[in-house]
């Protein structure tokens, strides 16, 4: 069951993700100990596969450090949901094809510790500890498309495969 | 309805006559910046995918700068790999040690920004490069790959906020001070998604080294670039510094561009600006937090480790000792170089200083100048989060070089007014 881990904050930035002083290493399972490490030190031995991370907005400002999706990802967060998210780190997500959430109202509806089930697709998140549902707009369709392909390179390398057999 | 400048470089790079924003393109990069902390996952990616090609070999810039020279084993490992792909795909401008630097300060000393350009880097701060009417923005290892190995990427044509620097700079003011105050106003989201353009006379009155510290921060408010316009100053600047290709396209804004909103600052009546930790927003006057008491001084980084923000903590510091530990990082080897034949090092060294070799290093927590628990740095880089240079109960202030060199001599946060 996902759980959601709620930061009731606005900019949780890149350096409280993934702290600089691990960025010796690209290895997602080193990351992953290290996720939320400077925001929340409990939170790589509190955090289960499929997991939920909900914060306020500009999450993910700061450095344009991909490891800090890594983390997340490694560490077993599903999604995360947040008001907002910053630039970099919105394109970092879609690009490694991991879905993120814009919720821009309505997220003081899910509470810390909240089981949440998500359908992409429909662009429903149902807060069955609440006893309700959360609309979302789903994520633009060029974005879904890069995700879909699992990533932006996946996405590319099949572009390039086509054109290759196109041409042959 | 006419063009922003970031919208015409972006028409142009996606061959286009007209974009808007919010418009989905797909542009042409003319440089991939490369680093050692994000590049080397972008080539294993590439690796892995079976793309590992690229689409010039000519315009990709590599230098390592975070963690160099390596710090640890790991570091030393990410150099490894860099440098071997580096040599693979026998990439024309890559700078070793000893020719490396902090990524941006090399790239327009060495001569390869160019007004009109689009230019895109795995390090948030790669917006710097506006400064010189290009378009230049950060984005992460999988963006990196991608332009490593097409020389193209996606982009969100993003909408214009024009920011209008009125007056003229009181002593003792720089651009660092003047950018704080633009943050402290609209915030660290407050350009989510935008350009930033800046105009006006105070920003015609600085040189290219004092523009470079205001789009290098345009990041800290959430911008997707920040952009200046192009005039005698980037002119004199690119003249003695371009190598290769000398030719360049300059775009401006149009008169009746559309901007999302106008911001107009009066610089005249500005004060030296101090961001009080943890956020680049809390920036506050000099005289609201003057007397607090600082353990280390850091002057360096992308945002203020060119040469003349070494000049302007070497005037502070001349003739003075330092009250607490204080560490100079020029940015480049040109710079360092630069430094010791004007005699800089002698102040420093005199003033108790220690001189680093060219790195990010100690701005984002690295190395050369970690802070212990609960010890606070008056610093003239760009970020002060929680955590960003060392210890997470550690405090970051953020200032120009010359509240820092004054800082430094007094061991608490001071106005370099009385130094001047």
């Amino acid at each position: 069951m996902a759980k959601a881990h709620v930061y009731n904050r606005d900019h949780i930035n890149t350096d409280e993700i993934i702290p600089a002083r691990y960025l010796n290493t690209d290895d997602e399972v080193e990351l992953a100990k290290h996720c939320l490490e400077d925001l929340d030190p409990g939170f790589v031995n509190k955090v289960k596969k499929g997991d939920i991370i909900v914060a306020g907005e500009d999450f993910g400002c700061g450095s344009s450090r991909e490891h800090a999706i890594w983390a997340i990802r490694a560490a077993g967060v599903q999604t995360v949901i947040a008001k907002s998210f910053a630039r970099i780190f919105y394109r970092n997500a879609i690009n490694n094809g991991f879905y993120i959430i814009e919720l821009p109202k309505q997220i003081e509806k899910i509470n810390d510790g909240d089981e949440l089930k998500i359908d992409y697709k429909a662009g429903l998140i149902k807060n069955k500890t609440a006893g309700i549902d959360i609309k979302f707009n789903p994520l633009p369709r060029f974005a879904l498309e890069i995700i879909e392909a699992g990533g932006l390179l996946n996405k590319l390398a099949k572009k390039s495969a086509k054109h290759i057999c196109g041409r042959s | 309805m006419g063009m922003t400048i970031t919208e015409k470089i972006l028409a142009k790079a996606a061959g286009k006559k007209k974009v808007t924003p919010g418009e989905l393109i797909d542009a042409k990069i003319d440089i991939v910046m490369c680093v050692d902390v994000t590049t080397p996952p972008a080539i294993s990616m590439l690796v892995e995918k079976g793309m590992d090609k690229v689409f010039d070999r000519e315009k990709i810039v590599v230098t390592p700068d975070h963690f160099q020279p390596a710090k640890d084993i790991k570091s030393a490992e990410l150099h490894k790999r860099l440098d071997e792909w580096a040599k693979r795909h026998r990439i024309k401008h890559y700078y070793k040690i000893g020719r490396a630097g902090v990524c941006h300060a090399l790239l327009p000393e060495q001569g390869h920004i160019r007004p009109g350009e689009v230019i895109i880097g795995p390090d948030s701060h790669t917006c710097t490069y506006g400064a010189f009417a290009a378009f230049s923005t950060g984005v992460g290892s999988t963006d990196t790959a991608a332009a490593i190995a097409t020389g193209q990427l996606w982009f969100k044509v993003p909408a214009s906020i024009k920011f209008v620097l009125k007056g003229s700079l009181p002593k003792g003011v720089y651009s660092k001070d003047v950018i704080l105050a633009v943050i402290a106003r609209i915030g660290v989201d407050g350009a989510l998604y935008k350009a930033m353009e800046f105009t006006g006379p105070a920003l015609t009155e600085m040189s290219m080294e004092a523009r470079m510290t205001i789009t290098n921060m345009a990041i800290e408010a959430g911008a997707k670039n920040g952009i200046i316009g192009f005039d005698e100053t980037t002119k004199k600047y690119l003249d003695g510094h371009l190598r290769g290709k000398k030719n360049y396209t300059v775009y401006e804004s149009d008169k009746d561009a559309e901007y999302k909103q106008v911001v107009e600052i009066d610089c005249s009546k500005l004060e030296p600006m101090v961001a009080l930790p943890h956020l680049p927003s809390n920036g506050v006057p000099i005289g609201k937090c003057a007397g607090k008491a600082m353990d280390q001084a850091y002057i360096g980084s992308c945002t203020n480790g060119r040469i003349e923000d070494l000049r302007i903590a070497a005037k502070i510091f001349k003739g003075k000792k330092v009250a607490i530990r204080t560490i100079v990082v020029p940015a480049t080897p040109v710079i360092w170089k630069q430094a010791m034949d004007e005699g800089l090092f002698d102040i420093f060294y005199d003033a108790g200083c220690v001189i680093a070799a060219p790195t990010c290093g100690a701005c984002l927590g690295g190395f050369m100048g970690v802070l212990a628990e609960g010890e606070k740095c008056i610093s003239t880089t760009n970020r002060n989060f929680v955590g960003r240079m060392g210890h997470p109960k550690s405090e970051v202030y953020l200032a120009s070089p010359a509240t820092a060199a004054a800082s430094a001599i007094e061991g608490k946060l001071a106005d370099p007014r009385k130094y001047m």
